[in-house]
């Protein structure tokens, strides 16, 4: 598959995202609506609510998703060696514009890309990265984000992030209110919005694990693979990736302070400690390390 | 009826040939780009190589002949043809490798702040023309192709689309890689 496949089958990805946020929405609106007994007001209600939100996501959420991240510009000098590697990579790929660089203050080994596509992109380094990877490691990495932009993975990407940042804070905000509401309230007119969280944060229980493989759907573990490919190609030396990705594994604390479940699948290796939860499987969105190190080793 | 099927024949072709001269116009328009970011590049070296010159001259006063070489190499950088460029380029790697060699013997020269940052952005900017030249080959590669495969190249003759260039370097170059999916 090349580079315009692999874009084209983005944008479509990104269309069914869209389509399904906008069925949540308008699903989470009615049910609301229909509790309050006014179902065209909840419709309404839902449907301003998620044209802002996918707006203010779209092409707010990179920023938003860098000062999650705790992520600062790199300036020259310090950042010199960092930068002139982007550009350069930049260049390789044929990017109209060079991606904005940013440093996350951590001693973890990893990197993301983000951005809604190549002309408004950003590329995030921890400095755990720069510290412990040499010139090859580092560009080899580098490529593997630069390709994302590329492909437009980091638009799907983003999607998916604001879908389960919304999921994510719409149960925490519903439980939260939900208990506090319990233990507060016991008017009649209370105990009805009590119910009314309470069917929610079932629906929202429900929905969660259907939310989660439509995540896996449209984050594939193809995506690593491919990136990985094209940035072997860009590089034209895939060890320099393959050695990044074993010093990665081998890394004794891969957690990432910052990072949380609506971030996580945006890194180049899950920023989370290696637990065997069942939410870790559940949201697993990153294919096996070693798998890719014996890929790239074999080109 | 049989004009309504020779209108749709004809808007069929006139549409596949809009297609095909379309084509071959981005791919040659994405060459010319290509170029355009391998010259930005040799520009910047054109402009950091005298500043390195003044920063090292106070240092190395034995070593005037390799100064001298990369400041004659360097004129060749911006003008000429695209082979004369090439050269030139090769030339200027060549010599600000020994410079920076015989920096090695001057441990003052290498802790100075400013030769640092040259020696920093010049080995920066000398990957990136090995970046740019790696995308303009690529790019000059598919053109040519296109130019002259099956029935690209009737078009490719009748509005002359001729052939590229690769931006040729005497050194060894990197290897492309063999990728599976």
């Amino acid at each position: 598959m090349g580079f315009y496949e692999e874009i084209a089958s983005n944008k479509r990805r990104t269309y069914f995202l869209v389509f399904f946020f906008f069925l949540f929405v308008i699903g989470l609106g009615l049910m609301i609506g229909v509790l309050y007994g006014n179902s065209y007001f909840g419709l309404i209600l839902a449907l301003v609510i998620g044209v802002l939100y996918f707006l203010f996501s779209y092409y707010g959420g990179a920023n938003a998703i860098l000062s999650m991240t705790g992520a600062q510009e790199a300036t020259k000098p310090q950042y010199t060696t960092l930068i002139n590697t982007v550009e350069g990579l930049a260049i390789a790929a044929g990017l109209p514009s060079v991606p904005k660089v940013y440093v996350i203050d951590d001693s973890a080994l990893n990197a993301f890309a983000t951005g809604r596509d190549p002309e408004h992109a950003a590329v995030t380094v921890t400095t755990g990265l720069l510290e412990k990877l040499n010139k090859l490691e580092l560009e080899g990495v580098l490529a593997h984000e630069i390709s994302h932009i590329k492909n437009f993975d980091i638009r799907v990407m983003l999607l998916a992030s604001v879908m389960v940042g919304l999921t994510v804070l719409l149960s925490d905000f519903l439980l939260r209110s939900f208990l506090f509401g319990a233990r507060g309230r016991d008017d009649r007119e209370g105990g009805s919005i009590t119910v009314v969280f309470i069917v929610v944060g079932l629906v929202l229980a429900i929905l969660s694990p259907i939310i989660g493989e439509l995540m896996k759907l449209a984050i594939s573990r193809k995506r690593e693979f491919l990136a990985d490919a094209s940035g072997a190609m860009l590089t034209r030396y895939p060890k320099g990736l393959a050695d990044a990705l074993r010093k990665i594994k081998d890394d004794p604390d891969p957690l990432v302070d910052k990072a949380n479940r609506a971030t996580a699948h945006l890194f180049i290796s899950t920023p989370f400690r290696k637990t065997k939860g069942t939410f870790t499987n559940l949201f697993s969105t990153h294919p096996d390390i070693t798998e890719r190190i014996k890929r790239l080793e074999g080109m | 009826m049989v004009a309504t099927w020779i209108i749709i024949v004809i808007v069929a072709v006139v549409l596949f040939f809009m297609y095909i001269y379309n084509s071959l116009i981005r791919l040659r328009m994405r060459v010319k780009n290509a170029w355009s970011q391998i010259d930005v590049q040799l520009k910047r070296r054109y402009d950091l190589i005298p500043n390195l010159v003044s920063a090292v001259k106070g240092y190395m006063k034995h070593e005037k002949g390799v100064l001298e070489e990369v400041t004659k190499a360097r004129t060749a950088l911006i003008s000429g043809s695209m082979k004369d460029k090439a050269k030139a380029s090769n030339q200027v790697t060549d010599a600000l490798k020994s410079i920076f060699a015989v920096a090695e013997n001057y441990p003052q020269l290498k802790a100075n702040e400013n030769f640092k940052q040259l020696q920093e952005e010049l080995s920066g900017t000398e990957s990136k023309i090995a970046y740019a030249r790696q995308f303009y080959n690529d790019s000059v590669m598919q053109y040519n192709e296109s130019v002259q495969v099956f029935p690209k190249n009737i078009f490719a003759k009748l509005f002359s689309f001729s052939q590229e260039e690769f931006f040729k370097t005497e050194g060894k170059e990197k290897e492309n890689v063999k990728v599976e999916f």
